[in-house]
């Protein structure tokens, strides 16, 4: 046998005190790190198996188990890190690239967390929530540049399509394939109690959820999964996907272990066949290029839905959106670098692309520049973690906030970022029957809905101490901002003042 | 009524369900203290085989067969569940060989014990569904 390099990055810590062995623990977990030894009559953990998802943790009845990081330790080394030279190792055994999923972990700047909101005092009256109307509502897409009337005087409807957002918060793609059924009826759910949406990811559209489709943003990507007409019909808007915050420039691959016969079917690929999306859209190598595809697009569905474009937050954003813009597309998505992922290469995850803050921000400030911002709507996502991000993001320009992370979250996601080994103990990232009834979608979608519900109190919350009562008073209304320890380029593009300024 | 009812469809088959039904009958106020070391026997019972499991237990039938075949007078309906007084029940086993679910079974004294939706003890409401992790539990009127 092989010198196995690595040393278990956990220890399951178990208190036998408590520990009443009914093994609930051992039945849980897919990655069989628990077991009862009958010798000893007690049950034994392997930590080795362990990826720290606190499966068994949460449904331990009597909390007898904990899982700490292990204090094992190389000698220290503020340029060799523990992690560094694991990953050495890892590479070094398997010669292949580094996996990893969910979002970036590395210790980059959070903009978020540098910016602080506004509050009204004396001179200007706070509004309360909870006694006057407040309007979370907000509408996605392209918007007149001038009213136009008959001859009689009437009014002509100019207006695009538009969605219709009851709060200012989208749930962004995620295919069925890298979540599981259940995930998505969750979602599906969720959207339509919301009022607002969920996003099919490039999976196709299972039947099962056409239902839904007035909640659902239908994607086209370079894989072309699913895509067929009734499906581009189901949706309420399309999303081109050109990119992933996780991974921007490279495409995706659902292993074929994963494409069973239903996700066969909602693809349109044969079982057991990876499915691989390329890097690019082949049919797409210029903004006129995109712009047949926008059109052909609202072409196959008679102008009646918006039509987002998708991209990653990368170095020179402000000018692909510029161009996005002009392509006839309704919408903008963009998504940052800390966007999360079924699985990517390690090093694209995190060092490909930049923060989503400085990327709206710059985005949103070319757009105006050039006078073509009511054109299109701003999406961003790439970890808005709470009501506060959310807050920062519309001021800073965004029209709504697209969020995943915290949807998978609130359905039992622990961020153990092994969603690539497809034995997801939460049954989220998973195809496996067994583990993928471990999501019941009835309680599913009450945590979604409740999580979205208590992010817009918190907003409303946050707009009527401002003394705003809506979110089109509060988009791009940068003077509420205030930078805290940023340098004067980071506030320049950001377009903040320092707080005390 | 309300009943407890089971959902095969999202059961995962972890027992747990079966530990709190234990406890909740212990008597005791911790379940460590209640089932630390101690061979459980629930009156909820999960059957399993291959990817399927569901629990089991008491179904508080309209016309219960059990009631009906006991010879003590031990087993009655009360606010329409089943219940029964172990002082009276004889241990004759009728009622075990009359329920067509399974869900009666001896207790280490002897006697027969059966679900009895935690009316009895101090938590009121069946603890099995409070501690159900997924729902495949529920407690409601059908």
């Amino acid at each position: 046998m092989a010198i196995d390099f690595l040393y278990p990055q956990y220890e399951v810590v178990r208190n036998l005190d408590r520990c009443i062995t009914c093994r609930a623990c051992e039945r849980q977990c897919a990655n069989e790190a628990h077991r009862y030894d009958a010798d000893f009559g007690c049950m034994v953990s392997d930590e080795s198996r362990c990826v720290n998802c606190h499966r068994c943790v949460s449904l331990c009845p009597t909390r007898a188990l904990k899982i700490v990081k292990t204090d094992h330790t190389f000698k220290e080394n503020a340029n060799w890190t523990g992690k560094a030279i694991s990953e050495v190792y890892r590479q070094a055994g398997s010669g292949g690239v580094l996996l990893s999923s969910m979002g970036n972990p590395e210790p980059l700047p959070i903009y978020w967390d540098k910016i602080l909101i506004n509050a009204s005092q004396v001179t200007n009256p706070p509004i309360d929530p909870l006694r006057e109307p407040m309007e979370t509502r907000t509408f996605l897409g392209k918007k007149p540049g001038r009213i136009a009337r008959d001859a009689e005087g009437n009014l002509i409807n100019n207006l695009s399509p538009q969605l219709q957002l009851n709060v200012p918060i989208l749930f962004s793609a995620m295919s069925y394939g890298s979540i599981s059924y259940n995930a998505h009826a969750s979602l599906a759910r969720a959207a339509a109690a919301l009022g607002t949406y969920y996003n099919t990811g490039e999976g196709g559209l299972h039947q099962d959820f056409y239902p839904y489709g007035d909640h659902t943003i239908v994607q086209v990507a370079s894989g072309r999964f699913g895509v067929f007409q009734k499906y581009l019909e189901a949706g309420a808007a399309i999303e081109i996907k050109m990119g992933q915050g996780a991974k921007p420039g490279i495409g995706g691959h659902l292993p074929g272990m994963k494409v069973g016969p239903d996700i066969s079917k909602t693809r349109m690929i044969p079982e057991g066949t990876d499915a691989i999306s390329p890097a690019p859209h082949h049919d797409i190598y210029s903004i006129e290029d995109l712009r047949q595809l926008v059109f052909s697009l609202k072409e196959a569905t008679a102008y009646k839905k918006p039509v987002i474009v998708k991209i990653a937050a990368v170095h020179n954003v402000a000018a692909i959106a510029s161009g996005i813009a002009r392509s006839g597309a309704d919408i903008i998505a963009i998504d940052g670098f800390r966007g999360g992922t079924g699985a990517a290469p390690t090093r694209i995850r995190d060092y490909v692309g930049i923060p989503i803050e400085l990327a709206l921000a710059a985005v949103d400030q070319r757009l105006r520049d050039e006078g073509i911002r009511d054109q299109v709507s701003v999406v961003i996502g790439g970890s808005v973690r709470n009501a506060a991000d959310l807050l920062k993001a519309i001021a800073l320009g965004a029209d709504a906030v697209y969020i995943a992370t915290a949807a998978l979250l609130a359905l039992g996601c622990h961020l153990c970022r092994t969603c690539q080994t497809g034995r997801c103990n939460w049954g989220i990232a998973t195809q496996r029957p067994e583990l993928v009834k471990r999501l019941n979608p009835e309680i599913g979608c009450t945590r979604l809905v409740h999580l979205v519900t208590a992010w817009d109190h918190e907003l409303k919350e946050m707009m009527g101490g401002m003394g705003i009562n809506s979110i089109e008073a509060l988009r791009g209304n940068r003077l509420m901002l205030r930078g805290i320890g940023l340098t004067q380029k980071e506030l320049d593009i950001l377009g903040i003042r320092h707080a005390g300024e | 009524m309300k009943r407890v009812y089971v959902n095969e469809k999202w059961c995962l088959g972890c027992h747990l369900c079966e530990y709190y039904c234990a406890f909740a009958n212990s008597g005791k106020s911790d379940m460590v203290k209640a089932l630390k070391d101690h061979k459980i026997a629930p009156r909820i019972k999960i059957e399993e085989r291959d990817t399927i499991s569901f629990a089991v237990s008491c179904r508080h039938c309209e016309e219960p067969l059990c009631v009906k075949g006991c010879i003590s007078g031990a087993l009655r309906i009360w606010q329409g569940a089943v219940h029964i007084n172990s002082d009276q029940c004889v241990g004759c086993g009728t009622c075990i060989l009359c329920c067509p679910y399974g869900a009666l079974s001896r207790t280490e004294q002897g006697a027969v014990q059966k679900c009895e939706l935690c009316q009895k003890n101090e938590f009121g409401q069946p603890l099995c569904v409070q501690g159900c992790p997924n729902k495949a539990i529920v407690y409601e009127e059908r």
